[in-house]
């Protein structure tokens, strides 16, 4: 027993001393960090940036005097016409624009906005809808409709969606936090059985064309030195977790008592949904409005997702890693691996490309449901259906299923690898292989 | 007897790499496992290091069968040797020598004092891809006898050093050797095994032919062969007689003649010498006891045509 501890710490310490772990652990939250500080800044800057100034040629006549200006921008009844404006325009610098509003603005429903350089997305919302009021308003009093009436009429509805359990319990739910949860544990999950799963092949590669291999199982029994290895990449990747968690964790938390003021923070959660180009997910937490985003966030269960997206890394992780030092032990060199690596992998990547598809959009649907039962896609599969709510039943039974089958594969990996790593310059077919396995000690 | 193999067996899916293979080892001996690529050696090796178990068989070690609690007993030297290229020198040791069970203090002192002796302990922060090989074998060989082990097997220890420090590990073996420690040899190079080994035994197609003291074996396969040098006192003088011997080759260097005779079965040399003395005068007599080297060649061609036959 004191000589596996002696190999986890071997392998661990070896690992996480290096100079590419130590950066990888520290890079990836500043880059979320940066990355997030990025847009902030971008949103928060494009707010300042929008304030225009419009020179107004009203032809219809009624427009002008209606148009209130306000912090992004700014309304000039303009002395020229729009040819001379627009000469001027050419001429000036600083950003300035022609709001042309025509004769038949009425009936035409259409106004143009003449810009040096880009029109900003902002100021055509904020024109477009001040016109759209000046119509309105005009179009009710044609109609006799009483303009005070309908302002004391502010009905307001927020949308409480929330989801009734088994239990009848009632919990808020928000599918496209649920997405981009189950989207974000995807990537997590694939990515690091990936990477985890072929630094164990990489170091056993290493022993057997080292040739210490033979030096070290002189002194222990080839199954400590896999499950040592296993064991101590294993808590590398933990280790790796647990920091990135605590790290970006910490990093918004001071970043954003130290830095951000409430008002700039309301600010750019306003301006979101109209800044538009942030991808689908953020989109629609956006239509939800910034406070109940936060309803939603603290309503969701993160304990339940951390518990178990560990639970099924740490089961999924020692799966693929036993039959990634199986294919390791077969080989004696990395080109040789992999052609092993390959088809190792296919069960993930499969789950990996469905999840972003077929899980999401159906979590609950027979194909999300059987994948995330069958062990060698459930690590994936169940991350990414959990965040949308999986009885309790469900879970447990895959993840017994998914530590079942750990033991199964471990026991034939060793089998294999306790040969494996002795025989060198021998192509391993799998016919070899099988072999290898039907060897007494 | 250290160690003793009985009856040993072990069978590969598509050969059989030892047949009833039986080796006494005595304590304190240094000991030569011969026999030519592929005829078994290695697997013996592993089956002592208990890396693989035979089919059939018993290996005693100190008498009690042998088992986990003897691993710290034994230390390997493998053929190929190997380190982790990226530890450094000093942490590879100590990870060896506690995986042979030393405690890390234990371990450290005895790193230092080796490191002393063979005066390497400036390379003890490097890594082992940045030294020579040479010196990568010398920090193997630490690693291999560290946790003092009773028994050593070192397989082609000296391959890969140059003369200076091969000899500097040979004189570190007989050391160890003489403190107590006995050592296997696995090599095919025969002068080792004249000058080091006390007993050999050779192994060929995975059976045993061969096993006893260097001394006995060399005598035993003594076949009767003598050189003289000797200056003859007639002119036309030839050493020949049918009746006692048969000339092998024979020089002449003005009145000096180097002849190598076989004597013919029940003929000692002195029948020879009782004949010729009248007419030579002999300078020296050496009788030719055959080289490790020539048992090995003879023994191991000897058998193969039969083997070729079953194969």
């Amino acid at each position: 027993m004191h000589k596996i501890l002696l190999i986890i710490q071997r392998e661990y310490l070896s690992r996480v001393k290096k100079k590419s772990f130590i950066v990888m652990t520290f890079a990836v939250p500043l880059f979320f960090f940066a990355l997030y500080a990025g847009m902030f800044y971008l949103t928060k800057k494009s707010f300042k940036d929008a304030h225009t100034e419009v020179f107004v040629i009203d032809e219809q006549g009624e427009f002008a005097g209606k148009l209130q200006s306000n912090k992004n921008v700014s309304y000039t009844v303009s002395k020229l016409d729009l040819k001379a404006q627009k000469k001027q325009l050419t001429e000036s610098e600083g950003k300035q624009s022609i709001l042309y509003i025509p004769k038949d603005i009425l009936s035409s429903q259409k106004a143009e906005l003449i810009t040096s350089g880009k029109t900003s997305f902002v100021t055509q919302e904020i024109i477009g809808g001040q016109l759209e009021e000046i119509i309105r308003e005009k179009e009710y009093k044609a109609k006799g409709i009483d303009l005070q009436i309908i302002q004391s009429i502010k009905p307001k509805v927020a949308i409480d969606a929330k989801e009734i359990t088994a239990d009848g319990e009632e919990k808020n739910s928000n599918t496209a936090i649920a997405m981009g949860l189950g989207v974000a544990l995807a990537i997590l999950v694939y990515l690091s059985l990936f990477l985890y799963g072929a630094q164990v092949m990489r170091g056993i590669i290493e022993e057997k064309s080292n040739r210490i291999i033979e030096v070290i199982i002189s002194s222990v029994k080839p199954f400590q030195l896999m499950m040592g290895k296993i064991v101590g990449i294993g808590m590398v990747g933990l280790t790796q977790f647990v920091m990135w968690l605590l790290l970006t964790g910490g990093l918004f938390i001071t970043a954003t008592l130290l830095f951000v003021n409430p008002q700039d923070m309301q600010e750019v959660a306003a301006s979101q949904p109209a800044a538009g180009n942030m991808g689908t997910v953020s989109k629609a937490i956006g239509q939800g409005g910034s406070a109940s985003i936060l309803a939603s966030i603290q309503s969701f269960n993160f304990t339940e997702v951390i518990i178990f997206f560990f639970l099924f890394f740490i089961a999924g992780y020692l799966l693929y890693s036993a039959i990634f030092a199986a294919a390791g032990s077969a080989v004696d060199n990395e080109t040789e691996a992999n052609q092993f690596s390959m088809p190792i992998t296919m069960p993930l990547l499969l789950t990996y490309i469905l999840s972003f598809g077929v899980i999401i959009n159906d979590p609950n649907g027979p194909i999300a449901t059987w994948l995330s039962f069958i062990p060698f896609t459930s690590p994936i599969a169940m991350l990414v259906r959990i965040p949308f709510g999986v009885p309790m039943w469900q879970i447990l039974t895959s993840l017994t299923l998914l530590i079942l089958t750990f033991l199964l594969i471990t026991w034939v990996a060793a089998r294999i690898y306790r040969v494996g790593i002795l025989i060198y310059g021998k192509k391993a077919s799998l016919k070899e292989i099988i072999k290898w396995f039907n060897y007494k000690n | 007897m250290l160690l003793e193999i009985n009856h040993v067996t072990k069978d590969y899916a598509n050969h059989r790499a030892l047949d009833d293979v039986s080796i006494q080892i005595p304590k304190g001996k240094i000991f030569g496992l011969l026999g030519p690529n592929g005829a078994g050696k290695t697997s013996l090796i592993r089956i002592i290091n208990q890396i693989t178990a035979p089919d059939s068989g018993q290996i005693l070690f100190n008498g009690e069968a042998l088992g986990p609690q003897h691993i710290s007993q034994i230390g390997y030297l493998p053929e190929e040797r190997g380190l982790y290229k990226k530890m450094k020198i000093g942490d590879q040791m100590l990870y060896l020598a506690q995986l042979k069970g030393l405690s890390k203090k234990e371990a450290l002192h005895r790193i230092h004092d080796w490191c002393e002796r063979l005066d390497i302990s400036s390379w003890l922060d490097k890594k082992i891809e940045d030294l020579s090989k040479g010196m990568q074998q010398k920090v193997q060989f630490v690693a291999t006898v560290i946790h003092q082990p009773q028994l050593i097997i070192l397989d082609e220890p000296f391959s890969g050093f140059d003369p200076v420090n091969a000899n500097i590990i040979k004189e570190q073996i007989l050391r160890l050797n003489k403190e107590g420690a006995t050592i296997i040899f696995s090599t095919h190079r025969m002068e080792t095994v004249e000058e080091l080994c006390d007993n050999i035994a050779l192994i060929n197609r995975s059976k045993k032919i061969l096993d006893g003291s260097v001394q006995a074996i060399k005598k035993e396969y003594r076949n009767q062969t003598y050189k003289l040098e000797y200056t003859a006192t007639e002119d036309n003088f030839l050493l020949s007689n049918d009746a006692l011997f048969e000339v092998i080759t024979s020089t002449r260097v003005e009145k000096t003649y180097i002849t190598t005779i076989q004597l013919n079965s029940n003929i000692h040399i002195n029948d020879v010498l009782m004949h010729f003395v009248p007419q030579i005068q002999l300078n020296q007599l050496i009788e030719i006891v055959p080289s490790m080297a020539d048992i090995f060649i003879q023994k191991v061609t000897q058998v193969s045509p039969k083997a070729n036959d079953h194969a």
